[in-house]
């Protein structure tokens, strides 16, 4: 076979080292969260002291519980708008506004988070909102619904389209069709978004730090002043326990993928 | 009237909600910047002298525009500060990136190469340390690389140094740390652009006597730009405003423009000039930012 030959030691070499240095960090990060030794860097033994420690700091507690509200709301906001904005790009034809629609949709993609959390407060400011649960929600579901929208959207390129053409030559409307043929098609790359976007409203420091309002801090604003400090293995336990909820999050998404879309293309680009 | 017409009559209007909520919320919360970044700093919540106020009518527009101030962009232009940071900027994205490709090629070559079946697992290796959180794997690597962190535990350990290295603090600390966390979004559309090569062409050129290198340098790495221009934008853009990775690895002698930002609007709550910062810093990232979004339309309106 033509196909074992083309990978060359090099290939292969480049390829171990590359995973290597992927999760070789994470890993460590996460066994020294297990470490009974006060000193983050010296081993003495294995031990669930710093995840007690954990879950007696109320403070750390309640910002866990904030983010994971925030992240809830936003990501299902996000999902709702996400996909109405793929649905529109991918099959609205042409529309007036519709290159504001697609820029405004895939600049925040790369924008710099210090520029986005910097406009959006001064928006809060101006009309006067509380800041707090909702300025931060509005903050990820702007940033996250463009990311469930490019995933939907390259899913929904994928598709066949003569299987909508063909409900709706066999009397379907339009919603209809949608309803029963396109969306069951598309629901694996939805899922996939909702996932998305619930980690990255977890993950974000920048635009939270800058819409938030005092007294409700998210998880990674109370991790980043704590890092700024210096090392410490109760934080270990927490982002342990972080990637732990993500890891769920990603085998469901898989999951969800695998589940529904038979045609052999993935779901999810990113 | 075709099938795909008539879908395509309701699809619009599914646009209006994400519309209205991208305007309201990304567009004109620019303008807002931009206002404020012509505003006067004042000692006041919220601390900047308001320019505008659209209740006072006509008049009050005209004493508004009167009193624009372009102070805060002549203090962005005069105080090297500013300018050491944005160059600063520009260089660690254009160093950074050049690493990235330099690190990311080989092992989206190697993605490309494998057999199906392990192309779609290398692929969801890649992602995965996408989806956790940037800010842990930052702090991750501050445990390998502080003082007795288990780098210079290995490098004492392997006599290859005899006193601690310092890297914390360092440039070298947040390159590290930039790569680690872009490497994902290089590695990527490298790979999409190398996976749908025809191999063909390599064993083409390699039949006609090319050696490998030649065949490397003259046909992959050529067909190769396009998923080397969209990694290289992908990364280039999101550093230059980095924020978390040079203030938590880098010293604090030399600061990038997210770094300034963040301090003139927090410390020193200087909002018009953190504002003017904005401004210029999306000025800076126009032209890369419209090259971006033309690539990204194109790949996703035309099919993949």
């Amino acid at each position: 076979m033509r196909k074992a030959s083309r990978l060359s030691r090099f290939n292969v070499a480049s390829l171990a080292l590359g995973l290597a240095f992927l999760y070789l960090p994470i890993l460590i990060l996460v066994i020294y969260s297990f470490n009974a030794s006060r000193l983050v860097t010296v081993w003495g033994g294995w031990s669930l002291r710093w995840y007690h420690e954990f879950f007696n700091d109320r403070a750390m507690i309640e910002a866990a519980w904030m983010s994971l509200r925030v992240a809830v709301s936003s990501a299902t906001i996000a999902t709702l708008l996400g996909t109405l904005a793929a649905v529109a790009l991918s099959r609205g034809e042409r529309f007036r506004g519709r290159t504001l629609f697609s820029g405004m949709l895939y600049a925040p993609l790369v924008m710099p988070e210090v520029i986005t959390g910097l406009s959006l407060l001064l928006l809060f400011v101006a009309l006067n909102a509380e800041r707090g649960f909702w300025t931060v929600t509005i903050a990820h579901t702007t940033l996250t619904m463009c990311f469930v929208a490019v995933v939907v959207q390259s899913r929904l390129g994928s598709l066949d389209r003569s299987l909508e053409e063909a409900a709706m030559d066999l009397g379907c409307d339009p919603v209809r069709a949608f309803v029963s043929v396109t969306l069951p098609l598309i629901a694996p790359a939805i899922v996939a978004g909702w996932m998305l976007a619930f980690t990255l409203s977890l993950d974000d420091l920048v635009i939270a730090s800058f819409t938030t309002g005092p007294g409700s801090a998210t998880l990674p604003i109370r991790i980043y002043s704590e890092v700024r400090l210096g090392v410490k293995p109760e934080i270990n336990a927490i982002c342990t326990l972080v990637i732990a909820l993500i890891a769920v999050v990603i085998v469901i998404a898989s999951l969800a993928s695998k589940l529904s879309s038979s045609q052999g293309e993935s779901a999810a680009p990113l | 009237m075709s099938a795909r017409r008539i879908f395509a009559r309701p699809a619009r209007f599914a646009a209006i909600a994400p519309y209205v909520w991208m305007v309201l919320f990304f567009l004109v919360p620019f303008a807002f910047v931009l206002k404020i970044s012509l505003s006067q700093t004042a000692i006041a919540q919220p601390p900047y002298e308001p320019v505008f106020d659209p209740m006072a009518g006509w008049d009050a527009l005209k004493a508004a525009l009167a009193a624009l101030s372009f102070d805060n962009f002549r203090l962005l232009a005069s105080d090297d500060i500013y300018m050491f940071a944005y160059l600063r900027s520009l260089t660690v994205a254009v160093t950074a990136t050049a690493l990235l490709l330099l690190i990311g090629y080989p092992i989206a070559y190697g993605m490309a190469r494998l057999p199906k079946r392990w192309q779609a697992v290398a692929m969801v290796l890649v992602i995965v340390p996408f989806w956790t959180s940037f800010l842990i794997r930052i702090y991750a690597w501050i445990n390998i690389l502080q003082h007795d962190g288990l780098l210079n535990q290995i490098l004492l350990a392997l006599h290859l140094v005899s006193q601690p290295v310092v890297w914390l603090s360092t440039d070298s600390a947040m390159y590290i740390g930039i790569v680690y966390s872009y490497l994902p979004f290089m590695i990527l559309p490298l790979y999409a652009t190398l996976a749908k090569m025809e191999p063909a062409l390599e064993e083409a050129a390699a039949d006609l006597g090319a050696p490998p290198w030649q065949v490397f340098w003259l046909v992959t790495f050529p067909l190769s730009l396009p998923g080397v221009g969209a990694g290289a934008l992908l990364c280039f853009i999101p550093i230059v405003g980095e924020f978390v990775i040079p203030d938590l690895l880098a010293g604090s002698n030399s600061l990038m423009i997210g770094q300034t930002l963040w301090l003139e609007f927090f410390t020193n709550k200087d909002w018009p000039v953190a504002s003017a910062a904005a401004v210029v810093l999306l000025a800076v990232l126009l032209v890369p930012l419209l090259l971006y979004e033309r690539l990204q339309k194109r790949q996703l309106e035309q099919g993949r």
